[in-house]
């Protein structure tokens, strides 16, 4: 049996939304599951991409110094890497924030939000720094593909996937298409 | 073959009448060319660039360029589609459109013609301008984060409403709608949700408060329904009076 492809999958500043959707493909998994195995996944607990990944799956968009690391890390390790969702693809809800300055955003967070116990910045040194803004991944490395919507369905996930192992150029048609 | 009052659009011919432009005929002979600022109701403002077109050899603007006997248009062209999809993704850096967090969503023309386009990545990096909401009036919210400039609601507040509620300042990228009053502010002008300008804005920035989740997604407009079909079903008709 030919070998199977190696998809990685991680979530940066997302909701993890767009891996639930993923796994709404429900028993077309099982299908999946004969061509492709996981490597690197919040799915499979593998905390690193191996050497050469075939499809990176990246939902979320960048809001710390972590998620550029891990980015980096996909890009180097996948040959063709996928930004997933709204997040990834132009910062989503999470980008919100970029109207307010960052300490603004601590203060309201953990200084004087309602119900704050103990007010303080958190500052722990193993706290990745946070990015000054949110920002989507295309503006950090190459991405090859961008699935839409918040999350993409199933069936662009299905779609895509599907396109890709049997060796078709991807594509999304008109009703596949959303950016909500 | 008889030429007098036809043109050709990507070489079907097509009638126009005295006074069309290039989207007259077109909108008239049930063909789209995409757009934004142009809407069939009110003068063509051609500022959106979006329903470039190529006629003789020449780009552009369909909304504004007029008919002329014997043109050769091209309009559905792979090329011509590739500019628009760059405008398009311009539109969507220049401001902020987090369409999921939007009440216009499945019903904005910006996102429905950006569907149209298969338009899958903003391409550019991201502006993020820092831009002010306004939501001091009752009934209406203006969000400047999704404002494409196109007009639409100062034309409809000076031609049709009577009341000049709406224009715009600045230039270049520091273009932005201001609202006529001392304030600044939408609560102090006599703008009521029944105006057509405070329905005529084609993206979320003009929204009348209270209806923003009255169908859910995936049951609105171009979840049903491409831009393409749904222009065709309204815009021959609206057009009658301007040329009458
Ligand atoms: S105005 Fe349109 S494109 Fe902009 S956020 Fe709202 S739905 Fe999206
Ligand atoms: S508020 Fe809406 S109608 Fe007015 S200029 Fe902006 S996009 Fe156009
Ligand atoms: S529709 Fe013609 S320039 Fe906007």
């Amino acid at each position: 049996m030919a070998e199977k492809i190696k998809v990685a999958t991680t979530s940066l500043a997302g909701c993890f939304g767009c891996h639930m959707s993923f796994l709404d493909i429900d028993e077309r998994i099982l299908e999946l599951a004969q061509v492709a195995e996981f490597d690197r996944s919040p799915l499979t607990d593998i905390k690193h991409c191996s050497a050469a990944v075939d499809i990176g799956l990246v939902e979320g968009g960048l809001c710390n110094a972590e998620n550029v690391h891990t980015l980096r890390e996909f890009r180097k390790s996948c040959k063709i890497l996928v930004a997933v969702g709204a997040c990834a693809i132009n910062g989503g809800i999470p980008a919100l924030r970029n109207r307010v300055p960052l300490e603004e955003c601590l203060a309201e967070s953990y200084l004087h939000g309602v119900g704050v116990e103990n007010p303080q910045i958190p500052s722990d040194p193993e706290l990745p720094l946070l990015l000054n803004k949110v920002r989507p991944i295309h503006e950090v490395v190459k991405v090859d593909y961008f699935l839409p919507g918040c999350p993409p369905s199933a069936d662009v996930f299905w779609k895509f996937l599907t396109d890709l192992t049997s060796g078709h150029e991807p594509s999304l048609p008109y009703p596949l298409v959303h950016y909500d | 073959m008889n030429i007098r009052n036809t043109i050709t659009i990507d070489g079907t011919p097509v009638p126009f009448q005295d006074g069309d432009t290039i989207m007259d005929a077109a909108t008239r002979a049930g063909i789209y060319i995409p757009h934004l600022c142009h809407n069939p109701e009110f003068k063509p403002h051609g500022s959106c660039k979006l329903c470039t077109v190529n006629v003789n050899g020449r780009n552009c603007s369909a909304c504004t360029f007029p008919a002329a006997d014997g043109q050769q248009v091209l309009n559905s062209t792979e090329e011509l589609n590739a500019t628009r999809r760059t405008i398009t993704q311009m539109l969507f850096v220049e401001g902020n459109h987090f369409c999921p967090s939007c009440e216009k969503s499945g019903n904005c023309q910006l996102q429905g013609v950006a569907y149209f386009l298969n338009m899958l990545d903003p391409h550019f990096p991201l502006f993020y301008p820092e831009r002010e909401t306004d939501s001091s009036h009752p009934d209406i919210l203006l969000d400047r984060d999704r404002c494409i400039l196109c007009e639409l609601c100062v034309r409809a507040s000076r031609e049709i409403d009577g009341k000049n509620v709406f224009g715009l300042s600045g230039r270049g990228i520091h273009t932005h709608l201001v609202v006529n009053a001392d304030s600044g502010l939408l609560k102090d002008t006599d703008l009521t949700p029944a105006d057509k300008a405070a329905q005529v804005c084609p993206v979320g920035a003009i929204i009348v408060k209270r209806h923003g989740f009255e169908s859910p997604i995936g049951a609105r407009q171009f979840d049903q329904q491409n831009v393409s079909e749904w222009s065709l079903s309204w815009e021959p008709a609206a057009m009658g009076d301007e040329h009458g």
